[in-house]
């Protein structure tokens, strides 16, 4: 690698007047997140509803109602973070579909229709029109959740972001939150057998995410020395490496634990707190990955 | 036609006469740069040197700034020159995020992306860029690179001849004559407090945004 020949060649730079590093900062990081947990209500509450229909019917109302808060906070971060954010409809009127940004917003807009349609059927007590729309949902919930990954592959910029991990990620993130957003939701209404499909879904989700950021954290520097370098700020003496660890400990470390004693010993009192972890760590978690390859001098 | 930029690392002093060429030409304004002149220190004393290596947009072939932009204010013009239309641009900064040369900034008066456009209007109208006009030492070298008798690909043709990051496939059209891997591989440099020329530059802030 080539940061090997430093030592022979002592090279330093001595002017460069770098760009500023971080462009995309913590207001990208709420964006995702914030999109994690309007998408992924929809993924999980679709799955409540098929196998539980009567037991979850109750959760109808509030799995919209968390949706269209979630991506509208979503969308209203996205908009902040543009530097002329007045000129958003420039999106719709001079598209380039080559971007997974024009893509991504697009399809966004149809969710949202969608999402006030559901909330308009299930206000009329229409459920038959409610669950052919939540269909509708799922499949424009599946893009929207993916597209950020489309961007984030785009970066070439930025080496570690592949779009076949960070497709992954983000639907982990969306099922993550997704689970742990409706435990939170359906505290003491949900009966105990959907309480640990909840609960599984959560677990799974963590326990994944977590095994592919260590994939990552431990493989990744062995393939190319751009992510070597990006993730020595994640690791022993990195600036960022006390947030990588906090972040995956509460995301996915302590929930991972925790579903496991509550499956184990059937007892679920403890899952709001693992989903509370899950989703106050998921920020850190995206939040790391958002910053660090930024940080890695272009020029 | 497809134009292409060479820099004969050879001759390059680090005057910084392209720099402020392109300051004047383009109303750059204070904190930022379409072009700078990189300086790497080597060696250890009294066995050092310099190198300077001035740094622009690529104008790729396969522009991941012209693919991410949502809006098309990236855009390719006939000559291959990547352009740019503030007029158009939103600020999202997916293009400062996929230009892996770090070529894009964001404009702290306008709140739009801009880079260099291998001044595209002076192009236009039959004149060289203006960082060509006033290096001292002929070291830009600008022209046609289809045109197998034109300077650039000459030049290309008769010396060893680099791009930057040809592993991320987007077939710059910007060369240089006389780098390696310390003027090209922002890895093989290192970057240490108290080791920069100038310690304190201050960015403007965005007029109107974050």
């Amino acid at each position: 690698m080539v940061e090997h020949t430093i030592p022979a060649t002592q090279a330093v730079v001595t002017l460069d007047v770098a760009l500023p590093g971080i462009v995309w900062g913590w207001i990208i990081t709420m964006n995702m997140w914030a999109k994690s947990i309007g998408t992924g209500v929809i993924f999980v509450g679709f799955y409540l509803f098929k196998k539980y229909p009567e037991k979850t019917a109750f959760l109808k109302m509030p799995v919209v109602i968390l949706s269209i808060v979630f991506i509208h906070i979503f969308l209203l971060f996205t908009v902040l973070d543009l530097h002329q954010m007045f000129r958003f409809w420039h999106i719709f009127v001079y598209p380039h579909w080559t971007s997974a940004i024009t893509v991504g917003a697009w399809i966004v807009s149809g969710l949202v229709g969608v999402l006030f349609l559901m909330a308009l059927a299930k206000f009329l007590k229409k459920e038959s029109t409610y669950d052919s729309f939540m269909v509708l949902a799922v499949i424009l919930a599946i893009p929207v959740t993916l597209y950020t990954a489309g961007i984030m592959a785009e970066s070439s910029a930025r080496e570690l972001w592949q779009m076949p991990t960070e497709m992954v990620q983000m639907v982990l993130a969306a099922t993550l939150t997704g689970s742990a957003t409706l435990l939170l939701a359906g505290i003491g209404r949900l009966e105990d057998e959907a309480k640990r499909d909840l609960a599984i879904v959560l677990g799974i989700s963590a326990f994944s995410a977590f095994m592919i950021y260590m994939g990552e954290y431990v493989f990744g520097p062995m393939k190319a020395e751009e992510v070597a370098a990006v993730l020595s700020y994640i690791q022993a003496g990195g600036e960022y490496a006390s947030m990588f660890w906090i972040g995956q400990t509460f995301a996915f470390i302590i929930p991972t634990i925790l579903v496991l004693l509550s499956v184990v010993n059937r007892s679920y009192g403890i899952l709001p707190l693992a989903a509370i972890s899950a989703i106050a760590g998921l920020w850190l978690v995206k939040h790391v990955w958002l910053i660090i390859p930024q940080l890695l001098p272009m020029s | 036609m497809k134009l292409g930029f060479l820099v004969d690392l050879n001759l390059c002093m680090g005057c910084k006469g392209c720099e402020i060429a392109c300051k004047v030409e383009n109303e750059v304004p204070l904190s930022s740069w379409r072009l700078r002149v990189k300086y790497v220190d080597m060696g250890t004393f009294p066995d050092t040197k310099r190198t300077f290596t001035p740094l622009r947009c690529n104008h790729c072939e396969n522009a991941p700034c012209e693919r991410i932009c949502p809006v098309s204010a990236l855009h390719y013009l006939d000559n291959g020159i990547v352009n740019i239309d503030k007029e158009r641009c939103i600020g999202c900064a997916g293009c400062i995020m996929a230009c892996p040369y770090g070529a894009i900034y964001m404009d702290p008066e306008t709140n739009t992306a801009d880079k260099c456009t291998y001044c595209a209007h002076r192009v236009s109208t039959g004149l060289m860029p203006s960082c060509v006009v006033a290096c001292p030492v002929e070291a830009n070298i600008f022209g046609d690179v289809e045109d197998s008798s034109s300077a650039i690909s000459k030049y290309i043709m008769n010396n060893d001849i680099k791009v930057r990051k040809p592993e991320k496939g987007t077939f710059p059209k910007h060369y240089y004559a006389g780098g390696g891997d310390v003027n090209l591989n922002p890895l093989a440099s290192k970057r240490e407090e108290g080791h920069q020329l100038f310690n304190n530059i201050t960015h403007l802030s965005h007029i109107g945004a974050h």
